[in-house]
């Protein structure tokens, strides 16, 4: 008896034991997950900064391809982002450091696609599905307002029977 | 008409499904590189095995030439270099190294302790080359044509299957493109 409460004992120490591992490594989780690589980068004037953060949130980071530059902690992200700042230094355009990148990378890099033949669908897709949404909603409507209580399409035997019910009351 | 209506729905989650279950099976690193199809860059780096001697673009003799990116840091390049020693029996290719930002002398033990596959190794340490030609990781292996045109760019390891799957075609139409250039 005292040995089985013992063990229950040991057990629920093992199981908060295990929920305090649990708690702190998620906590760990969440905080490098929600942590953004810090780099050293100076800039000479504000604009230029904005424009860094700017771009590195518009650029896609090509080997995790759901983060961004600025996100993103891969070799390669840190890489870009130092190429970002050397061309800024340079005082390169946004346009042309988006082209410099869309030469190496495609527009895969891009988070926002330019609008071509093959991206129609993209861009216009969901207008599309919306618009043929709202077309068939009106259409719906439209044909339920001309269907009238008194011009239910019933039978007589049908009609007999509602009016059963309905005077059964 | 009615009957047409109410299959709609499940013609719609038909082809929904169809669209996601194609999508399981898609590799999402096989990105389309943007360099297909353009000149290989110049450039002027040092060879790995001699820092003091620079190299460029007109140093990767061959008419079929295969430049794989390569590093120490990268685990899956440990396990397609013994598929690189074998690729190179190949007499119709050559194999070179790019080197992508790595450590000098970690890269230089690496060759010696697995073997070297390639006639020379590009030393570029600070990934200027790779950025040129749109690298983004490694292993990756790029095939460069007889007149100096980036025709492939693989991401990921080589093995056996790879190799006669996505390599082999290609280097058969270049061989078929050189024929018809040269009568």
């Amino acid at each position: 008896m005292y040995n089985s409460v013992f063990n229950n004992v040991l057990g629920l120490k093992q199981v908060l034991r295990l929920a305090f591992v649990v708690l702190v490594l998620s906590a760990f989780g969440l905080t490098s997950a929600n942590a953004s690589p810090v780099d050293t980068f100076e800039f000479s004037d504000e604009v230029t900064e904005s424009r860094f953060h700017v771009l590195s949130k518009e650029l896609r980071c090509p080997k995790c391809q759901n983060q961004n530059l600025a996100d993103s902690n891969s070799k390669i992200a840190v890489d870009l982002r130092k190429n970002l700042y050397n061309l800024l230094q340079e005082g390169k355009s946004d346009q042309e450091i988006i082209d410099f990148m869309v030469y190496r990378y495609g527009d895969f890099v891009l988070y926002r696609p330019p609008l071509k033949e093959q991206t129609y669908i993209l861009w216009f897709g969901p207008i599309v599905i919306l618009f043929s949404f709202f077309l068939g909603v009106v259409f719906v409507l439209r044909k339920r307002s001309k269907l009238k209580a008194n011009e239910l399409d019933l039978s007589a035997e049908e009609q007999t029977n509602l009016n059963d019910i309905l005077n059964k009351k | 008409m009615k009957s047409i209506i109410r299959f709609i729905p499940l013609i719609l989650f038909v082809l929904l499904g169809v669209l996601l279950y194609r999508g399981l099976f898609l590799n999402p690193q096989a990105m389309p590189s943007a360099m297909i199809g353009k000149p290989l860059p110049d450039f002027q780096l040092p060879m790995l095995k001699a820092t003091d001697k620079m190299v460029g673009r007109e140093d990767l003799k061959g008419n079929i030439v295969l430049v794989n990116v390569w590093a120490t840091w990268c685990i899956q390049c440990k396990y397609e270099h013994p598929y690189l020693l074998d690729i190179i029996k190949d007499k119709r290719i050559k194999l070179y190294g790019l080197n992508f930002t790595d450590d000098h002398s970690a890269a230089l033990r690496w060759l010696k302790q697995y073997k070297d596959p390639y006639v020379f190794s590009i030393f570029d340490e600070q990934g200027a080359l790779g950025l040129d030609i749109g690298v983004f990781g490694a292993p990756e292996t790029f095939v460069i044509d007889h007149t100096g045109i980036i025709r492939k760019r693989f991401a990921g390891p080589i093995n056996t299957q790879v190799w006669n799957n996505e390599f082999l075609p290609l280097i058969e139409t270049i061989e078929a493109e050189m024929l018809q250039g040269k009568s």
